[in-house]
């Protein structure tokens, strides 16, 4: 009935197929790279990856989860208290941000920062054919480009959503322990008999799969610019958008796939 | 036949609805220095782009040294790309990357040489160019003329069999350019190298080359030695050479 969102899925399957397929020609250049007694990239890039993606946006991740922490507490503290269960605020924070608000919120900021950043830099260097230059010379330009920005930010995601975790506990234990009388320790107590390895296991699946979102969308976007600077405008731009949607749905996905099979 | 180096049969390529290549035909053989011709966009890049298996035709075959390369898995295919050298109409160096680093990346990422042995062939290169003096300079801050002599020593570096070159002296003075098309023909004299030279400069094409192509409307129109060439009863051909505006080239296209 409805040929628009029957066109809307077609178009995201052909990008989900072609994001797979890079996935697998960026395998098999690695592997063929390995084969040859080689590294499958520099571990340089890797690094120079590693430190923009993940410690320049430690500051962005722990300043907005403190505030959020930080609200989260005093808001529900306010509600909660005329019914004395202030006591709940830190196991609901703890719970809420390692299960969902500490992966979701890192995903949305990582896909602004650094997602924008990584579809740019390859945007540019496709119009000027800089990519297509490593490719005819035979490096292999998903190896050589695109794995090593995947992996750091699929290993660096579940490192800052554990910085996003704790500045948010930080948030909500300052306002325990002014606003609603919860010492620093018990609030520890509070979180630590609350929070269960569930909750901690479920972030962490989903920390690292956000990170595999957010590197491999933007990346695919990046080498799928056309027409100079205005591609590149409008790549970014969609790259972005498309990494924070596919966040959120994935995120929900994960958590009905979650609450039915690990409860 | 089996000595050919590059040979492209009943090759056609469209990008959407609009024809680019139509049916062409084209044999390379070792050591020529082929240069082909055309008016621009005629299909020239994309004629190179082919060979390296950038683009895949959609119809017809391109065979490397006698292996199809539309067929070739992704490591075979990297593996050939290591013996083709490519000069890029607008250079398409790495901005990112010094002079020396942008010559240094296939040998590092795809030999096994010690710094000291890649640190010779760069100066080697640089030399042979007359870029010597640039090797710490990013691509962003030389001339145009001089990013192409930086992307002409790229493509040399890996020792190349079959080099490509894209209007290698579009853009440069006439001395630079002499300078260039001399190195050109000493790579096929002193090496085994092959080399085929999209370029629009008749003087330099003429010294350059040992056969020549004319592409036009999707075809080899005629394909021949330089002499043959100057004294071709083809229309086309003969107002390409002289660049005149009498003839069939603007008519077809009004
Ligand atoms: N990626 C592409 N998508 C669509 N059309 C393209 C693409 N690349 C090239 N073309 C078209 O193919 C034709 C041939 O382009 P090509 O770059 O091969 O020309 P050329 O002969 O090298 O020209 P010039 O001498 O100006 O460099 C042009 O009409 C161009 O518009
Ligand atoms: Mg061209």
């Amino acid at each position: 009935m409805d040929g628009g969102i029957l066109l809307m899925i077609k178009r995201f399957l052909q990008h989900l197929s072609s994001i797979v397929w890079l996935m697998v020609d960026a395998s098999q250049e690695m592997a063929d790279n390995m084969i040859r007694g080689r590294l499958p990239f520099r571990v340089n890039t890797f690094f120079e990856q590693t430190d923009r993606a993940g410690v320049g946006s430690v500051p962005l991740v722990a300043l907005v989860s403190f505030f959020l922490g930080l609200t989260m507490s005093l808001l529900t503290g306010y509600q909660l208290r005329p019914y004395g269960t202030e006591r709940l605020v830190p196991g609901l924070v703890a719970i809420g941000f390692s299960r969902e608000l500490g992966p979701l919120i890192t995903g949305i900021m990582v896909a602004a920062r650094i997602g924008a950043a990584f579809t740019a830099e390859l945007g540019t260097m496709t119009v000027s054919e800089e990519v297509e230059a490593i490719e005819a010379m035979g490096i292999g330009p998903l190896r050589f480009l695109v794995a090593p920005r995947v992996l750091a930010v699929f290993l660096l995601m579940p490192c800052l959503v554990v910085i996003s975790n704790v500045t948010a506990d930080l948030g909500a234990a300052l306002i325990c322990k002014w606003q609603l009388g919860i010492p620093v320790r018990y609030f520890g107590d509070l979180v630590h008999s609350s929070i269960e390895s569930r909750d901690i296991v479920a972030g962490t699946i989903k920390s690292f799969l956000f990170g595999l979102i957010v590197g491999t969308v933007s990346c695919y976007k990046g080498l799928a610019v056309e027409g100079g600077a205005a591609g590149v405008g409008d790549s970014t731009t969609s790259s972005v958008v498309i990494a924070i949607t596919s966040v959120i749905i994935f995120d929900t996905l994960c958590n009905i796939v979650l609450v039915a099979i690990y409860p | 036949m089996d000595e050919s180096v590059v040979d492209m049969k009943g090759v056609s390529l469209a990008f959407g609805a609009k024809k680019i290549l139509n049916d062409l035909n084209l044999a390379v053989h070792s050591r020529e220095r082929l240069v082909v011709l055309g008016q621009s966009g005629s299909g020239k890049s994309t004629l190179l782009r082919l060979i390296v298996g950038i683009l895949r035709p959609n119809g017809g075959v391109v065979r490397f040294k006698g292996r199809e390369v539309s067929r070739m898995r992704r490591p075979h295919l990297n593996r050939m790309r290591q013996k083709i050298g490519m000069v890029y109409q607008y250079s398409a160096l790495i901005s990112s990357l010094n002079v020396r680093d942008n010559l240094a990346l296939p040998l590092e990422e795809l030999t096994d040489k010690k710094e000291e042995e890649i640190n010779r062939i760069i100066d080697e290169k640089l030399d042979m160019v007359g870029m010597s003096d640039t090797k710490n300079q990013m691509p962003a801050e030389l001339s145009g003329g001089m990013r192409k002599r930086i992307g002409l020593a790229r493509a040399l570096v890996m020792e190349p069999e079959l080099i490509l070159f894209d209007e290698p002296s579009a853009g440069l003075d006439p001395v630079i350019s002499s300078v260039i098309d001399e190195l050109i023909i000493s790579l096929t004299e002193k090496t085994d190298a092959t080399s085929i030279i999209v370029t629009h400069e008749m003087d330099s094409a003429f010294k350059i080359a040992t056969r020549m192509a004319m592409l036009y409307q999707g075809n080899i129109i005629e394909n021949d030695t330089p002499d043959a060439f100057r004294r071709s009863k083809n229309a086309v051909v003969s107002q390409f050479i002289s660049g005149s505006t009498q003839g069939p080239i603007l008519e077809k296209k009004k």
